[in-house]
């Protein structure tokens, strides 16, 4: 559980053209289950849509997901929108299918770590490691 | 038996109504030339006295005497948020369904230009919005103490994220501004909350806009003005659709109000997705919207009107040439009360409130976006969806004075060439033939079931 003193609030959706609403409701499900302030934009969402949430909410980071294999293409100059929007210190998380096809995921991940993502995962993630990570990064330590 | 006199103060005529509450009948109607500048009561007296040989040559008593205004400008307005799609959009929802004019709409952190803008514009109230609940704070702040430096917009109603509503209130009283606070517009990124915000906007209007424009004179006479005249007709479109506890209302309608000055559409609908395979997006649409086309006008905007739709559409729809409508356009821009007279006139008057109809009907409908996804074609939709909206009435001068209403209000239907604009498609039209809206906006406020009763008798097919 994250520490009472300070909660962190998480934009989550899911990028571009993409419709898989299930998988969005468990994350949802999961980060809130884990403490987190969950800003679910849902399905569908374009980058401006990203931004402006996390402009209004104060968002700590922004938990992107992208099932349908062209996440590549829409998470490209996602960090350079958060940087214009003033909010360039933003976390961003990305994970799912995200490229076409078997990649490499080593080849992957610093494709995206490249294109300024502080963390991506692979498909089969469970979300307790994405959990693990954002309270790791945010310096909450974890008791036992 | 029990009368109610229902008197709204407009710009240019201060029109009366009275009404025998029990039997649900207009007994008379009257209008008087408003003079804001000298008497506002002048209007009223005159008025007064058209009706006095329906009640045997001396007024009645009336029990209820309920006024709305829109003298003066109306209730003006300026709206500050953090992101236009967002808090924005939020605060301009607030302040139009409350019937406010709106002077100007304001983004992320002002500069000092804005305020000048802001001050140049004279608003009578300030709403200031931006941020959810527990969200960014910081551009709030930075607002606030901007708008400490104004010197005009005195009272600011602060509807934005409540973790800094306390301190955005020290800064502005400290500078001496009339500050009201109300519950953030948007708390939650997918909650629109704008009733709180609308119903602290009415009350200042009630108790200090009021006196600002003179009416407070009025008030000896009458009960109160309770309201901007837009507010009551939007009030009237909400009894009228959801109806009262004793009796049911018509279901979800939508309102075309054509003015000399501008053109308003009130839905009262959930807009939600009719089509499977549809996904909304963006903020959720306020279940009663209003939209207010400063552009689009018979008289005083006359000239934009025809900026907006151009000569050439117009002329084509008249099938007169295009001078001859331009000419038109600028003679009665600025004739406010100026009635067509002969035949051209009429079919140019027509077109010109068909094409408005239809220019603020399709602004005020939400739309589809087609999206080419891996899995085939998808939709999202963006505002309202009103296309199995059952009633559409049609209210305003030149439409309830029109020999075929229909020809107007056709204008506002659904488009085969335009398949992405969500407007209805197989509509009832509905005429508010004794032009009775707003009254009924105003006797809503005591006598609900009486006022609904009166609505749907006077509402006839159009």
């Amino acid at each position: 559980m994250v520490e009472e003193k300070k909660q962190l609030t998480l934009v989550l959706g899911v990028i571009g053209a993409d419709v898989h609403a299930v998988g969005n409701r468990i994350l949802e499900y999961a980060f809130t289950e884990a403490g987190f302030k969950v800003v679910n934009i849902g399905v569908m969402a374009s980058q401006e849509e990203f931004i402006n949430a996390a402009v209004e909410t104060n968002a700590n980071a922004i938990l992107v997901s992208s099932l349908y294999g062209h996440g590549e293409i829409d998470c490209r100059g996602l960090r350079e929108k958060a940087v214009e929007a003033g909010i360039g210190d933003i976390k961003l998380y990305v994970g799912g299918n995200l490229v076409v096809g078997k990649q490499d995921w080593q080849a992957v991940e610093k494709k995206f770590l490249a294109m300024g993502f502080d963390r991506a995962y692979p498909p089969g993630t469970m979300p307790q490691e994405a959990i693990d990570d954002l309270l790791m990064d945010f310096g909450f330590v974890q008791k036992c | 038996m029990e009368l109610a006199l229902l008197i709204d103060f407009g710009s240019t005529y201060t029109k009366i109504t009275a009404v025998d509450v029990e039997a649900t009948e207009v007994i008379a109607t009257a209008k008087g030339l408003t003079t804001v500048e000298t008497n506002i009561l002048e209007g009223l007296n005159k008025a007064l006295e058209e009706i006095k040989p329906f009640f045997g040559g001396t007024l009645p008593q009336f029990q209820s005497r309920l006024a709305c205004s829109s003298a003066a400008g109306g209730l003006r307005m300026v709206a500050i948020g953090l992101v236009k799609e967002l808090t924005v959009e939020a605060a301009r929802q607030a302040a139009l369904g409350a019937g406010a004019r709106i002077l100007g709409v304001y983004a992320h952190q002002l500069t000092s230009s804005e305020i000048e803008q802001i001050d140049g514009s004279c608003p009578d109230i300030i709403l200031l919005a931006g941020g959810t609940d527990g969200g960014n704070k910081e551009t709030i702040l930075h607002n606030a103490r901007m708008l400490a430096k104004t010197k005009y917009g005195n009272t600011i109603i602060i509807a934005g994220n409540k973790s800094a509503a306390d301190e955005v209130q020290d800064i502005l009283l400290k500078a001496g501004k009339d500050v009201r606070v109300t519950a953030n517009v948007l708390p939650e990124l997918n909650k629109l909350n704008v009733e709180p915000a609308r119903d602290a906007i009415r009350a200042t209007f009630l108790e200090k806009i009021v006196e600002a424009k003179g009416l407070r004179r009025a008030e000896t006479y009458i009960q109160g003005v309770l309201m901007p005249t837009p507010a009551a007709v939007l009030n009237a479109a909400k009894l009228l659709s959801t109806g009262t506890e004793d009796e049911a209302g018509l279901g979800e309608l939508i309102v075309v109000d054509i003015g000399g000055a501008t053109t308003d559409i009130h839905s009262v609908a959930e807009g939600h997705p009719t089509r499977s395979g549809v996904t909304y997006k963006g903020l959720p649409e306020p279940f009663t919207k209003r939209t207010v086309e400063g552009d689009l006008g018979m008289r005083v905007s006359a000239l934009s009107l025809l900026e907006s739709i151009g000569s050439r559409r117009l002329a084509s729809v008249t099938g007169l040439p295009e001078s001859e409508v331009e000419s038109y356009v600028q003679y009665v821009q600025n004739r406010v009360e100026l009635l067509p007279e002969n035949g051209k006139q009429w079919e140019i008057d027509t077109a010109m409130a068909r094409l408005a109809t239809d220019l603020a009907m399709e602004r005020h409908a939400g739309t589809l976006e087609n999206v080419w996804t891996p899995m085939g074609a998808m939709y999202i939709q963006h505002g309202k969806d009103l296309t199995e909206v059952p009633y559409l009435i049609g209210t305003g001068g030149v439409i309830v004075n029109h020999p075929h209403p229909r020809q107007i209000l056709e204008g506002a239907l659904y488009k085969q060439d335009q398949p992405t604009v969500l407007r209805p498609k197989q509509p009832k039209f509905l005429l508010d033939k004794e032009y009775i809206l707003a009254a009924v906006g105003l006797l809503a406020e005591v006598k609900p079931t009486a006022a609904l009763r009166l609505a749907k008798k006077y509402m006839v097919e159009a």
